[in-house]
């Protein structure tokens, strides 16, 4: 009778513990190992056939190669312009979703949001080629409505990259905003209009505080759904897309240099972790409080 | 700001004739009514009434179909909230929790584009007369409920508005600091002599505040009046119902005397009430009695002479220090009756099941043609 209580807590942490087995599992399995692996990998350099030592190599070779270090901070900058522009374009969106439109209509604008991603992202990104390449529906249409004279190829620029990367992200935004917006009570808004409040200022001293943690969870997500994306850019961009990631799978598919491409991959890895803890330290925000927003 | 009308005379509010119909049903329905400079006013309705819908509509969150509004002897129409002289006070407050203290007070200061330093040292002084001096740099969060309230007041009235719009402020709070609380937004009101328009479903808080009280039931007023007024002399079956722990009595008339009608109820109780309007023997009538104006005794011949007597049988006692009353039933009717005891402690032991006589001054009933009846 007296051990009750502690074999209690005992057969309780076996549930617990049983319940997250699968996941933890899970992680260990394919993110831990892997990694481990890869970083293993990375810190080693061939020196014969066959034969394998420990090294730097593959780091110096990035930061003495031009090319990588022009593609890493293009990968970079190009994620942090898509994402800035996904929250631009998400914001309204996610404020009617959560504060114009209520019930049927509310529901109705978050499957619209919610569509394309019934799509797989190569038949979404191979419609977006559809559009855009020269023989395509918006050149055509453009060039028959004259404002072009010719058909003009709209594929395999930065802008037509950034359009697919907005449209692939939007949702990964959208949603932590909405989650935001609903959780800011409408009586805030009416108080700060009734003390002189106007559009802008309570966009200013209301709305974003509040929905800050909401913000900063979207774009983290966004971001790193960016940096490591590999289709939208490569199907979008050609051979002018230069993202980091096509740099990774060339040197694992196409050189075999699994070295190589493990070192790469860590520092992407590094990339995405100190973009995040700079976003972080600059909005003021905790990654516990931004998680549970997401 | 028209140079025309005197200063002192011209009320801070007139409502004119104004609807608000709703998809189904008419909010506020053609009402027109006026509030004095320097006064505290109550609309005093059920939930549903239209009193939430009419204060929007002068904070200028919701236009009116019809009718104007005019403050300060402006006309508000066409005027966007944050342009009207007017602030209001949330019913769940609505301070900004991503701000301190200081910064909400000094808010609608900013947006007027008063400088930091002038706006800070404003907003403490504002502080300063709600008694929480010192408190600008708290979170909202660290402050009580009534703390609150204090802020959400300072908060307006440091903007010095013509007029503070309160939608049922006290409503969140529990009821030993809601009682505290009235007795503080009296003494704010006089100190600052701001005009308050307050909405309430609280009768006691109305009756308790305010200089005036305006009824509300299906957006219309069912009377305006000084608290005294609507206590003593209601004009309607629905004020006298709303106002006050009543006794609603229904019967018929069964004889006219001048103002004094005697009506007989369905279980065939006979009583007698005084008719506000002149009622024709047979007519449908519905009669209010206040738990206070009856009395009670042991013996019969104890009560005032020339008032009917009553038998009761006592159902329960409803203790409640000075507000004790006790439940009786008359005897032959079994009508459920109201009596509030006497606070000289007389009938403190007083029995359940007990028989009991009670009398009341039918100048101080009031019976109203029944609703039905009406139009």
């Amino acid at each position: 009778m007296v051990d009750t209580p502690a074999g209690g807590a005992w057969k309780g942490r076996l549930m617990l513990g049983l319940m997250l087995a699968p996941a933890v599992l899970w992680l260990f399995a394919l993110i831990v190992l892997p990694h481990v692996d890869l970083a293993l990998l990375s810190f080693r350099e061939r020196l014969a056939p066959r034969q394998y030592g420990a090294s730097l190599a593959q780091y110096r070779t990035f930061f003495g190669e031009p090319l990588y270090w022009h593609v890493f901070v293009r990968t970079a900058v190009m994620s942090a312009i898509a994402t800035a522009l996904t929250l631009l374009f998400a914001f309204p969106v996610a404020w009617t979703i959560a504060k114009l439109t209520r019930g049927r209509t509310s529901a109705l604008l978050f499957v619209v949001c919610l569509i394309p991603f019934w799509v797989s992202e190569t038949v979404r990104t191979l419609g977006w080629m559809i559009l855009l390449r020269e023989s395509g529906v918006l050149p055509q249409l453009l060039a028959h409505l004259g404002v072009t004279d010719v058909p003009v190829e709209l594929l395999y620029h930065d802008a037509t990259i950034l359009v697919g990367l907005v449209y692939t992200s939007l949702l990964f935004m959208v949603v932590p905003l909405v989650n935001s917006f609903e959780s800011l009570d409408n009586s805030l808004i009416e108080a700060a209009y009734d003390l002189g409040g106007n559009a802008g200022s309570i966009l200013r001293e209301i709305v974003i505080p509040h929905a800050t943690p909401g913000i900063t969870a979207g774009c983290i997500v966004v971001f790193m759904l960016t940096l490591g994306n590999y289709l939208t850019p490569n199907l979008l961009g050609g051979k002018n897309s230069q993202w980091f990631t096509e740099q990774i799978y060339t040197q694992f598919i196409t050189r075999f240099n699994w070295e190589q491409g493990a070192a790469f991959g860590f520092l992407l890895l590094a990339l995405s972790t100190a973009m995040v803890w700079v976003g972080l330290k600059a909005s003021g925000q905790r990654f516990g409080d931004v998680m549970r927003r997401a | 700001m028209s140079a025309a009308a005197p200063e002192a005379a011209a009320p801070d509010l007139e409502v004119r004739s104004v609807v608000k119909r709703f998809t189904d049903h008419v909010a506020v329905d053609a009402l027109s009514f006026s509030v004095r400079r320097g006064s505290f006013f109550s609309i005093l309705g059920p939930s549903g009434c239209g009193k939430t819908t009419l204060l929007r509509m002068i904070a200028g969150f919701i236009q009116p179909d019809d009718g104007d509004i005019v403050i300060g002897g402006r006309s508000m129409s066409g005027v966007a909230p944050n342009r009207r002289p007017v602030n209001m006070v949330f019913q769940q407050l609505a301070l900004f929790p991503m701000m301190s203290v200081g910064e909400n007070v000094a808010f609608g200061l900013a947006r007027r584009g008063v400088a930091r330093a002038e706006r800070l040292r404003r907003a403490e002084a504002m502080l300063e007369r709600v008694s929480l001096s010192g408190a600008g740099h708290k979170r909202v969060d660290e402050l009580s409920g009534g703390q609150r309230q204090r802020v959400a007041i300072a908060r307006s009235l440091v903007l010095e508005p013509t007029l503070l719009l309160l939608d049922e402020p006290l409503g969140a709070l529990d009821l030993k600091l809601r009682e505290h609380m009235k007795i503080e937004l009296k003494q704010l009101q006089a100190a600052f002599g701001t005009t308050f328009v307050y909405i309430t479903h609280d009768q006691s808080e109305a009756l308790v505040l305010s200089d005036h009280v305006a009824v509300m039931n299906r957006g219309r007023f069912e009377q305006v009046g000084t608290p005294q007024e609507l206590y003593y002399a209601p004009a309607t079956a629905f004020v006298a119902g709303f106002v006050g722990a009543n006794n609603r009595i229904a019967g018929t008339v069964t004889a006219v005397d001048g103002p004094i009608a005697e009506l007989v109820t369905g279980d065939g109780w006979s009583i007698r009430a005084r008719c506000s309007r002149p009622l024709a023997t047979g007519a449908a009538v519905e009669a209010f009695v206040r738990p206070e104006v009856a009395m009670l005794a042991r013996v019969a011949g104890e009560l005032p002479a020339g008032q009917t007597v009553h038998v009761g049988i006592v159902e329960s006692l409803l203790f409640d220090g000075a507000n004790s009353a006790v439940l009786l039933r008359e005897r032959q009717s079994r009508f459920e009756f109201r009596i509030a005891l006497p606070q000289t402690g007389r009938f403190a032991d007083l029995k359940v099941a007990e028989q009991i006589f009670f009398s009341f001054d039918p100048e101080r009933a009031v019976c109203f043609a029944a609703a039905g009846d009406h139009g």
